[in-house]
């Protein structure tokens, strides 16, 4: 341990961190998917989404040189997935969670595949804004140096957020979401707003992805995601498909992940590993506090598949 | 504000006379509308009655465009016009209301109105848009509001709502399919006052289709009525008694007539007592609570209320699909949790409302169907095989004494029209002796000679010596059938009076949660 060791507040200190890094992925995968299911369709093929733009990201960033490259690539393919998982549940008797099951494995598969080549080569990272340089305290400054996509992703859920209660597309989506039957006898064609938000729904997810390859952990490997495309899926219902709910939910998610690592740091010796677990139990508890069986989940779209 | 409309043809806020001429529609080889000509002049309340099936929706779908009529054309404003599409029916200020509700439940009143306008500005300026509409809205006889999600809205009001939307958009004919079925009777009362104080202002033209003759009595000016696609009557509605109506729709079809009601023995004990049950509702967020509610032998006992006031909740507590919180329900003097052996014991039927979804396995037979009640105990004892042909044996005498009307035995009982579907299921649940027979909702939808067989059939169950608990949101089903009628407001039975001796009124008062 550093000579400037902090001792026990260490803990809170690397979980606020650990917050901020581990809950990038997590803000973007969830929005993502707060736009997919507000227009009344589930993605689950976001992991696969996750994974495929880790490694897109970083196979550009390595060819080219560029992170920033690499991220708008990531949005591309993303976008891609989405469409493809979009215009399959157009077809008729199709069932969305069925085909984002399908689209996961094909991502995952597809990345791994065509990432062999890319796990040894070294990437250049994402920039980051060091906002502890106040601070003499090597924890405080590694804590707080905030990577742009974090800032992103939290702008972005405010903006969602506007933008759903104060625009045409906004209130669009909601509809659609909402009562398909609605949306036509407006003249919107669900089918195609559903299309649409799918497709940005994997842009974003795609964006997390290449925030796990570029920057942290920052390199990429077939074990990167671990399953955080869907637990966020679990977290944008726990956040009641709400977008700065679902930043808040991201942070929480963050910070219970990197418990195991923090107190690992801190001499905790036995027992940390259990803490590694963390995420995944949250996610089971918070599922199961937040759930009844009389009634449905305050919020949810009315047009969602598992509404029905 | 300017009111929104998409073409300055007719003037928004000015009634427009619509006509049909020689209107036909036909399906394959099948007529749904035969050669409809009517005149609905500008400013007036028009009714169109008729049967299900009779061609009022055909009619109306294509004014409003969403059929092409095979022959036949449509004026608006005295001029011969092409409609499409909705959209086109929209330019010449055609509305519609639906039976359903159109809104969309998450959203406010004021984003259903702002979203539906033809042109809505990429970013909504609320606070201009809030002024505007309530500037509109001053003009308008209706008093909503435009902040809560229309989820949290009564019935009445959601209704309400959709005609302000249409007046919103601009129209100036306006079609109210079936207007009332979710209202109260001072609510249908008011809403209708309303939009007839509209057609004397000349700010509106309307076709209400209805099957409530009270209602097309005091609103309306004149009728037409329909039956199997044809034009048959109409007029004036002061110049056509009722009962002249009535055997216009129904055409010579001899009704089913209620047995004549035998007096419940005085003596006679509850079969289904429910004391202090208590559950929580759909939303989880508040609780059911039935404090004392007994069934006797041979009476009907109506619950009457809005939807959406615990009935259901009320109907799958005694179904067994809604655990109770606390409280009992007690069959013969004894617990009941609705299990089949219980259910068997007790002799407890149950028909509960839309009943292919709720009664019914949809893709499985008729035959099947029928012989759910019974597969398992052939000749009184319980039996491993399924025999087939006493299924069929058995299904084949239902469908004879009830008069389902369906191709064969082993089709689909989702094939079968909503009418024959609940026969149907009337017939599974009053074959054999029945102490308790627990109904929702029974005519829902149903044509005249259905309902008023099914109504025959129960009355006879009752007279037969059977509990009758009569779930409805039809206020003259229950006054027609119930010995006692009890009313649920909130989750609660508010109000409790002898049928006979009851006032409409009062019920009305106490659904509406004046109590």
């Amino acid at each position: 341990m550093d000579d400037t060791a902090i001792g026990l507040w260490g803990v809170p200190l690397a979980i606020l961190a650990g917050a901020i890094r581990v809950s990038t992925p997590f803000i973007f995968v969830s929005l993502g998917e707060t736009i997919t299911e507000r227009s009344g369709r589930i993605n689950l093929g976001l992991e696969g989404t996750l994974v495929f733009g880790a490694m897109t990201a970083y196979a550009i960033a390595v060819v080219t040189g560029s992170p920033w490259l690499g991220v708008a690539g990531a949005m591309v393919v993303g976008a891609a997935f989405g469409l493809v998982h979009g215009f399959i549940c157009r077809l008729p008797k199709v069932n969305d969670i069925a085909i984002g099951i399908a689209m996961m494995q094909f991502g995952l598969g597809l990345a791994f595949f065509l990432g062999k080549s890319y796990i040894q080569p070294a990437a250049p990272h994402l920039p980051s804004i060091p906002f502890g340089f106040w601070s003499g305290l090597p924890q405080v400054r590694a804590a707080l140096d905030i990577n742009v996509l974090f800032l992103a992703g939290a702008a972005l859920a405010f903006a969602l957020r506007w933008a759903l209660a104060n625009t045409r597309l906004g209130l669009t989506l909601r509809v659609v979401g909402d009562s398909t039957d609605a949306a036509r006898a407006m003249g919107i064609n669900p089918d195609r707003v559903r299309l649409v938000a799918t497709a940005i729904g994997g842009a974003f997810a795609a964006v997390g992805g290449a925030y796990l390859s570029l920057y942290y952990p920052g390199a990429w490997n077939e074990g990167i995601s671990s399953g955080q495309g869907l637990m966020a899926v679990a977290l944008v219902i726990f956040a009641r498909w709400n977008p700065v709910g679902c930043f808040l939910a991201a942070l929480l998610f963050g910070g219970a992940g990197a418990l195991g690592p923090a107190l690992q740091s801190v001499g905790v010796t036995s027992g940390y590993y259990l803490f590694y677990a963390a995420p995944y139990a949250l996610t089971l508890v918070i599922m199961i506090a937040t759930s009844s069986p009389n009634r449905p989940v305050p919020g949810m779209p009315g047009a969602l598949s598992l509404t029905k | 504000m300017a009111v929104i409309r998409d073409r300055p043809l007719p003037a928004a806020g000015q009634a427009v006379s619509v006509e049909t001429l020689g209107m036909t529609m036909r399906f394959g080889s099948f007529t749904a509308l035969d050669d409809v000509s009517l005149r609905f002049p500008a400013g007036g309340f028009h009714a169109l009655l008729g049967e299900n099936g009779a061609g009022k929706s055909t009619l109306v779908k294509c004014i409003m465009g969403f059929y092409r009529p095979t022959s036949g054309s449509l004026m608006v404003g005295g001029r011969e016009v092409e409609v499409a599409s909705p959209r086109d029916a929209a330019l010449y200020g055609l509305g519609m209301v639906y039976q359903h509700f159109t809104l969309v439940p998450s959203l406010t009143g004021a984003e259903n109105l702002v979203i539906s306008r033809a042109e809505v500005p990429a970013v909504i300026d609320w606070a201009q848009e809030r002024r505007a509409l309530a500037d509109f809205m001053d003009r308008m006889p209706f008093d909503i509001p435009l902040d809560r999600p229309v989820r949290d809205l009564a019935a009445g009001q959601k209704q309400k709502l959709e005609i302000v939307k249409q007046l919103y958009l601009g129209r100036s004919f306006l079609v109210l399919d079936e207007p009332t079925s979710v209202l109260t009777p001072a609510e249908a009362d008011e809403m209708l006052g309303l939009v007839r104080g509209m057609t004397e202002r000349g700010e509106l033209t309307v076709l209400m289709i209805s099957h409530k003759f009270h209602e097309v009595r005091k609103f309306a000016d004149t009728v037409a009525i329909l039956r199997r696609g044809r034009l048959v009557g109409g007029g004036r509605v002061d110049g056509i008694p009722t009962a002249e109506m009535a055997a216009m729709m129904i055409g010579d079809v001899k009704l089913a007539e209620l047995d004549d009601r035998v007096p419940t023995d005085a003596g006679a004990k509850p079969v289904l007592r429910i004391s202090r049950a208590v559950a929580p509702d759909r939303s989880g967020l508040k609780a059911v609570e039935i404090a004392d509610l007994d069934v006797r032998a041979g009476e009907i006992v109506g619950i009457a209320g809005i939807s959406g006031n615990g009935q259901k909740e009320l109907a799958e507590m005694l179904a067994g699909q809604r655990p109770l919180a606390s409280g009992g329900i007690l069959v013969g003097g004894r617990s009941y949790a609705a299990s089949r052996g219980e259910t068997v014991e007790h002799r407890v039927r149950f028909i509960p409302e839309e009943p292919l979804q709720n009664a019914c396995a949809p893709k499985m037979s008729v035959a099947e169907n029928l012989y759910f009640r019974a597969f398992d105990r052939a000749g009184g004892r319980h039996s491993f095989r399924l025999s087939k042909s006493a299924m069929r044996r058995y299904a084949g005498r239902l469908v004879a004494d009830f008069k389902v009307r369906t191709s064969s035995l082993d089709s689909p009982i989702a094939a079968l029209s909503g009418g024959n579907v609940q026969r149907a299921v009337l017939a599974r649940e009053l074959t054999g002796d029945v102490d308790l027979l627990i109904v929702a909702n029974p005519c829902f939808g149903l044509d005249f000679s259905a309902v008023a067989e099914i109504r025959a059939r129960i009355m006879r169950a009752r007279n037969a010596g059977a509990a009758v608990l009569l779930i409805s949101e039809d206020l003259d089903e229950l006054l027609e059938l119930s010995d006692r009628i009890l009313v649920m407001s909130e989750g609660r039975i508010v109000y409790e009076t002898k049928a006979q001796a009851a006032d409409v009124a009062v019920i009305g008062a106490h659904m509406a949660g004046h109590h």
